[in-house]
């Protein structure tokens, strides 16, 4: 572990010019969209009227914040990520420790385990929706109606927890691809001296193998959490967000205003709403996360 | 000491089974890719059966793969080095030279990324039309550039704090200009994490769906498109569409596996010494 | 070792970007947008007979129908020209001729013969009596069923069955121990799915979406009456997890042996009749839509049609492609290579008329029958403002459909009952009603 200070030499304009095209160009890509979004957003804008677009100040924000459906897409925003944070955490770092161990094709085993993570969501939507947890054709059907159990509906029953369990199959391999380089970066002489010092596997991991990790944690968890906030692709193909609204999350409520009804307006608004609702989370998160990064001043 | 030979047993069956179940959804929709319509949606599911290539004739001769193949990796490659671009001296400043708003900026990116893709569709969708860059590649760069830049600077800002800034110090001790001292020092150092960013961005944008989907139509569409035209169709498709997909997720998934190696050197965080 | 990589990367982008990028110039070109169903596979083989007598090369574009839509309806609202010959259906032909967006089809010439053309698919593609789509493909909705297994229970299915009767069936019918269910039944949300049938179930129970001052009414006796009907019969004798069952996979059941019965389109019968697709070609039978209380909508009409965007460049030659593939001629072409069952069916009465055709396809008259039966202007037993049997003809319906669609696969998951089903889905529609900006 080493100690990063970091070093403030004098400023000079080499500096300056250096960063000032990227951070620049970096500023204008996120801010044109941006400012797109927030001009439609008070607009009254459908496509399939054009020309009969007009000013709507708060309109469109007033009509989503009193719509039901906005407030429980958030809140299975929120859950979503919630599980799904927890659930790639946790196998994350298990399969990790798992796979740290020398045992015979254990290489092999860390290929298998991170392949999926390289498939389009789409597809690792279909392959659960119809291959597995179908519960006429599926596989996972078969074993539990051989096991006696009958079928379990699982889209009918539990429709977002499928989605947290195919979301999760995709994610925790990403949790796998950060943390087990991690786990293997530890300082080896370290762990030897816990070993002597009588130190048991769980003593291990609490006070050597845990904090270390605690970093690149925080980056899997922030990296997902920006891509979970918007996910859509996999409640598109098996649920379309129901049944009711069950399964239907911020993004999905956007693309009904946006695809279905061509409203645009609030589509924008409800965009910008995503964005507040990201940056709460992303204080939350970083909040709890901070305290194990360094401090940026 | 516990037997070692047991436990070493007792970890092999573990992970296997843990890779295994894992690796397992996409073992059988290759399988599945092998049957026919009728078989792969039998019950009971058929484990043996005759394996044909039909799927992958029709596939192939359905859609030009190797023109959306080509569009995915110009789009993947090319995404990744523009983002690396603009990221690098960005994550330079933020790390070497941190302000008050640092912080600020950097959650502010990555808020930015949050704003799901539908809801700035039009928005973008009109600025490409207007700009002439709906259906090329160089369209398709530049959002996937733009839409994995914060993830980009953000992991880069991560390993280039690893750097003890002893080091930068002692090349500006030896004379060396702010350029130099990142070009011969810091991005050397830095390479693994650099390559890791890299192939997580490549893999990032190669199944990037959504804009590929809206803003390429013949040209510049890529592999995502290709699978999507068989994901919906109104015929039995699940031999077909896991042939599609094996096709398309093929090139990535063994470019992944020739190059997790470097992933795993470079996303060691706290190595660099 | 690491910065030859990255060299290597950067040429081979550089070269590939370069490679994409250039095109070599030639003849002029088409794009052409549509849907991934089996005519334009069809279709896209016989491409290149055109592209010969034309000199026009073709450049496909094929979406799944929602992706589609969504694409085509942006690309065509901001007027932009990034394609000459799109795939539209009867929902969208009049609501984007009436705002000017596609190039009339009336001028493709006396040999096009547009008599032959069912009229009421005709009427459908048109607003104020210009046809704006030429269909080259059309279907209504009717009944399937298991000969086999209504012979060994004894039943008999009747030309046109009642709800009433199919109910009495599926409860005699169904075996989930076997693995067949009494009936299959679309249960997806969707305006396009699950809402297409519900519609016409509404429309037989006496009900309709909207009345004459396009309020919703979906909290009226017939809707109640419908919906519960239809959750009743899919939940008890539908087959598990019918919620995530759209048009497609309900085929793939029925194709794989696990359905008694099932009401959907017509298009599904050449397949289901089809040894190399299905298992229960031999054993199809084919009845009429079953009816309620009035017949009045009990059966659907759709067609699939091509349409020329008025900002594409080239609009001559589009209309060259348009009537060579609707065509009377095209039809034959197909029989020719690929045989009677696979022409696109549905378009026009010279199909139907045909011996060579009546005889593989056994279910062609009651096709014919089921769309020359259905006026689509007149979709409930009441009177509405609007047009559209299986769907309400205005732009607000892709939304307003699939919200009432998700709150009725709510129903039927047993997350909630019939009446707080249509409670939400009421205050969903009237929401979306009072953004209408038009009548």
């Amino acid at each position: 572990m080493t100690a990063t200070v970091a070093a403030k030499p004098p400023r000079n304009l080499h500096t300056r010019s250096l960063l000032a095209p990227s951070v620049a160009a970096l500023l204008l890509w996120m801010i044109v969209p941006l400012v797109m979004t927030l001009w439609f957003s008070a607009e009254r804008y459908n496509l399939l009227s054009p020309g009969k677009t007009v000013f709507a100040g708060w309109g469109n924000y007033r009509d989503l914040l009193t719509h039901r459906a906005l407030w429980v897409a958030m809140g299975n925003t929120l859950i979503l990520v919630g599980l799904v944070l927890a659930i790639t955490l946790v196998f994350g770092t298990l399969f990790s420790l798992l796979l740290d161990q020398d045992f015979p094709g254990h290489q092999v085993c860390r290929l298998l385990v991170i392949a999926p993570f390289f498939v389009m969501p789409t597809v690792s939507a279909l392959i659960w929706k119809n291959m597995l947890m179908n519960p006429v054709f599926g596989l996972l059907a078969w074993i539990t109606r051989s096991l006696g159990f009958g079928a379990i509906e699982f889209f009918s029953r539990m429709p977002l927890l499928s989605i947290v369990v195919i979301v999760g199959w995709e994610w925790t391999p990403f949790a796998v691809l950060i943390l087990l380089p991690a786990l293997q970066s530890l300082n080896p002489e370290q762990v030897e001296a816990a070993r002597l010092d009588g130190a048991g596997p769980i003593a291990l991991f609490r006070h050597i193998q845990l904090p270390h990790l605690l970093r690149p944690m925080a980056v899997v968890a922030m990296i997902e959490m920006i891509f979970l906030l918007s996910l859509f692709a996999e409640i598109y193909v098996t649920t379309n967000g129901g049944p009711g609204l069950a399964s239907t999350n911020l993004a999905y409520l956007i693309f009904r205003d946006a695809l279905l009804g061509f409203d645009v307006g609030r589509a924008s608004a409800g965009g910008v709403i995503a964005i507040v609702l990201a940056n709460i989370v992303g204080l939350f998160l970083m909040r709890l996360v901070g305290r194990n990064l360094e401090d940026l001043r | 000491m516990r037997s070692t030979r047991r436990t070493r047993w007792g970890l092999a069956i573990a992970g296997w089974a843990v890779a295994l179940g894992m690796f397992f959804p996409i073992l059988w929709m290759f399988i599945c890719s092998f049957k026919t319509e009728i078989t792969a949606v039998a019950t009971p599911p058929a484990v043996f059966f005759h394996p044909t290539l039909e799927n992958y004739y029709a596939v192939l001769e359905r859609a030009d793969y190797l023109a959306f193949a080509r569009n995915s990796i110009a789009v993947s490659l090319g995404s990744t080095l523009l983002a690396l671009a603009l990221a690098i001296p960005a994550a330079y400043s933020m790390a070497f030279f941190p302000t008050r708003r640092t912080r600020d900026i950097l959650l502010w990116m990555l808020s930015t990324k949050m704003l799901p893709a539908v809801g700035v569709l039009v928005p973008i969708y009109l600025l490409w039309r207007d700009l002439g860059l709906l259906d090329t590649v160089f369209g398709l760069i530049l959002i996937d550039s733009l839409s994995v830049l914060p993830i980009v600077v953000w992991m880069l800002f991560s390993y280039f704090r690893e750097v003890p800034a002893v080091i930068l110090e002692a090349s500006r001790m030896d004379g060396a200009t702010q350029t130099e001292e990142l070009m011969h020092v810091l991005l050397p150092l830095c390479t693994p994490g650099i390559s890791a960013t890299a192939l997580l961005s490549i893999i990032l944008c190669w199944n990037e769906a959504f804009w590929s989907l809206n803003l390429a139509t013949v040209k510049a569409a890529t592999l995502t498109a290709f699978t999507a035209s068989f994901a919906n169709p109104e015929a039995l498709f699940w031999a077909k569409l896991s042939a599609a997909s094996t096709l398309a997720i093929a090139p990535i998934l063994i470019f992944g596996w020739i190059s997790q190696r470097q992933m795993v050197r470079g996303l060691s965080f706290g190595a660099v010494k | 070792m690491e910065l030859t990589w990255k060299k290597l990367g950067l040429l081979v982008s550089a070269a590939l970007i370069a490679w994409v990028l250039y095109r070599p110039g030639g003849r002029p070109e088409l794009t052409v947008a549509t849907v991934n169903n089996t005519d334009m596979i069809l279709m896209q083989q016989l491409s290149p007979e055109f592209e010969r007598q034309s000199g026009v090369k073709l450049n496909w574009v094929v979406l799944g129908e929602n992706i589609l839509r969504q694409r085509l309806t942006i690309d065509i609202s901001t007027g932009s020209n990034t394609f000459d010959v799109i795939t539209i259906g009867s929902y969208e032909a009049p609501l984007w001729g009436e705002r000017g967006w596609l190039v009339p089809l009336d001028d493709l010439g006396a040999d096009y013969e547009y008599d032959d053309i069912f009229k009421v698919i005709r009427q459908g593609l048109s607003y104020q009596n210009r046809m704006y789509a030429a269909p080259f493909y059309g279907e209504g909705s009717f009944t399937y069923y298991r000969r086999d297994l209504f012979q060994k229970a004894g039943l008999e299915m009747p030309l046109q069955p009642s709800y009433e009767q199919v109910r009495q069936f599926a409860r005699e019918l169904h075996d989930p121990e076997h693995g067949v269910y009494g009936i299959c039944l679309r249960g997806e949300p969707g305006w396009g799915q699950n809402m297409a049938y519900i519609s016409t179930l509404v429309n037989t129970f006496g009900g309709r979406w909207l009345d004459l001052d396009w309020k919703p009414q979906l909290t009226s006796p017939a809707w109640a009456e419908a919906v519960s009907f239809y959750v009743d019969l899919l939940s008890n004798y539908g087959p598990p997890g019918a919620i995530t069952d759209g048009y497609n996979e309900n085929r793939a059941l029925f194709a794989n042996g696990n359905c008694s019965m099932w009401v959907d389109a017509t298009s599904a019968a050449s397949y289901l009749l089809d040894p190399s697709q299905s298992r229960v070609a031999a054993t199809t039978g084919f009845a009429k839509a079953p009816i309620a209380k009035v017949p009045n909508g009990a059966s659907y009409v759709w067609s699939w049609a091509f349409a020329i965007p008025t900002s594409s460049k080239r609009a001559a030659v589009a209309k060259q492609f348009i009537k060579w593939a609707t065509s009377r001629q095209y039809i034959a072409t197909v029989s020719k290579r690929f045989g009677w069952l696979r022409v696109p069916s549905g378009s026009r009465e010279s199909t139907y008329e045909n011996p060579a055709y009546l005889e593989v396809a056994p279910f062609a008259p009651l096709v014919r029958e089921a769309i020359l039966n259905s006026d689509y202007t007149k979709p409930s037993v009441l009177p509405v403002p609007y047009v559209g049997i299986q769907y309400v003809g205005i732009p607000e319906f892709q939304a307003m459909g699939t919200e009432v669609g998700q709150e009725i696969s709510a129903a039927l998951a047993g997350r909630a009952t019939v009446e707080q089903a249509l409670a939400l889905a009421q205050a969903e529609a009237e929401r979306d009603m009072q953004g209408r900006s038009h009548k």
